[in-house]
């Protein structure tokens, strides 16, 4: 199944050229750019691993692919996503993610119901390989 | 040859186009002195010139070697130089951004053993898409020391400097003595630098002038006694030790500045714009440079 979240995700994936183009954006922003992966892309897990620091200070898209291609090496089959943090006071979050890079074959997700307290249900839902 | 490319090209239209002639006319005002230099970056703006005006016209080329180094006395200009080169380089659309980082030793070597690769690229994804401007590069390698990490970082320079020729130009900066003995000892920089620029040492006219040039930037005047002292000060300051041409000079207006906001603060009254930019004679003839230079410096001499 086919892993939708953050920008872009229902578009076909971003070639190299259009990602340093996003980068870029988010670099003429001043917000700061960093990449994460995970071999779990359950919704729940938003805290992924941190690929490095956050690049601050960076004037050019190069030093974030150079960073990617990095993480693609080491970590091929995982999700690789870049986030764009905004530092401006009271926003002080990350502004934009999307995923860079995505496993052969993508895991899927299964509902699970709990009967509790009598007839009720509880839902949740678990990743299937 | 492409399709569509154009047959012919103007270049000098070019050059007004892209914006170099502004740089390199800026070079000519506000630098004074340093021809060979200027004539140097001419040349390679020229070359430069020239290559894109061949890439324009399909003609075959090859992303030139950029990577430069300025050797040169300390206070001769070659941070300043480094800044218009990265303007010019920008311009003729040889790195994406222009901006330049400014680094030392310090910033790219670590303190530890694994500290050294993250810092340095850390270091050289800022400066991505501009320059890289190394100062007093032969830091880098301290050959009494085999396992000094500086080693570590001149391996991932040397990398990103022959892989990422399009995203980055790197200038490595230092005595010229001294930067030989860097090259000599390590032939990979050598080869992967093109061009190599001399920053020779100011005449006492060109220190005259660059002087009365910051103090004009700063509204401040000289007497004519002030004048005179001030020539005098600089073919003295010349032969003594630690002269960092233009920097000494810097360095010795400010003082001037220092006792004659001291003199009039002593001499107390009301006074005017002209007595507040105007530095006298003696506010130049107090410095230790007239008896000799600095104390302990005088004694050594002597023995």
């Amino acid at each position: 199944m086919r892993i939708t979240q953050g920008c872009f995700s229902f578009l076909p994936d971003l070639t190299d050229d259009q990602i340093s183009a996003q980068v870029e954006y988010c670099l003429t922003k001043g917000w700061a750019v960093g990449v994460e992966y995970s071999y779990d892309p359950h919704p729940r897990n938003i805290y992924w691993e941190m690929w490095g620091h956050p690049m601050f200070d960076l004037k050019d898209p190069k030093g974030v692919m150079i960073e990617l291609a990095e993480c693609r090496k080491a970590h091929g089959d995982a999700y690789i996503r870049i986030i764009a943090f905004d530092s401006t006071r009271a926003v002080e979050s990350v502004t934009m993610s999307f995923i860079v890079n995505r496993p052969a074959t993508e895991p899927s997700f299964n509902m699970q119901r709990t009967e509790v307290d009598g007839r009720s249900i509880r839902y949740t839902h678990n990743t299937v390989r | 040859m492409q399709a569509d490319a154009p047959k012919t090209i103007d270049l000098h239209a070019e050059y007004e186009a892209s914006g170099a002639k502004e740089v390199l006319d800026e070079l000519d005002n506000e630098l004074i002195g340093l021809a060979p230099v200027k004539e140097r970056i001419r040349e390679t703006a020229a070359l430069l010139l020239v290559d894109r005006a061949r890439k324009t016209l399909g003609l075959a080329h090859q992303t030139p070697t950029l990577h430069m180094s300025f050797t040169g006395n300390p206070g001769t200009g070659k941070t300043t130089v480094a800044l218009k080169m990265a303007g010019l380089l920008h311009r003729l659309g040889y790195v994406r951004k222009g901006h330049l980082v400014s680094v030392t030793r310090d910033d790219l070597v670590g303190q530890y053993i694994g500290h050294t690769a993250p810092k340095t690229k850390e270091v050289l994804k800022k400066a991505m898409g501009g320059v890289l401007f190394i100062d007093e590069a032969y830091y880098l390698y301290r050959p009494d020391n085999e396992r000094d990490y500086g080693q570590e970082a001149i391996e991932i320079l040397l990398q990103i400097m022959e892989n990422n020729r399009d995203d980055l130009v790197v200038i490595l900066a230092g005595y010229a003595d001294r930067m030989d003995l860097f090259f000599q000892s390590n032939p990979g920089f050598r080869s992967r630098i093109a061009h190599h620029i001399e920053f020779p040492n100011y005449t006492s006219d060109e220190l005259h002038h660059i002087a009365s040039h910051m103090l004009s930037d700063q509204h401040y005047t000289l007497t004519e006694g002030a004048k005179a002292a001030l020539a005098e000060y600089i073919e003295l300051r010349r032969v003594q030790p630690h002269f960092a041409n233009a920097r000494s000079i810097r360095n010795a207006l400010d003082r001037a500045r220092l006792r004659q906001a001291n003199r009039l603060f002593t001499e107390g009254g009301v006074i005017d714009a002209a007595t507040l930019s105007t530095i006298e004679e003696s506010d130049i003839r107090a410095s230790r440079v007239f008896r000799g230079g600095l104390d302990s410096e005088r004694k050594g001499d002597s023995e």
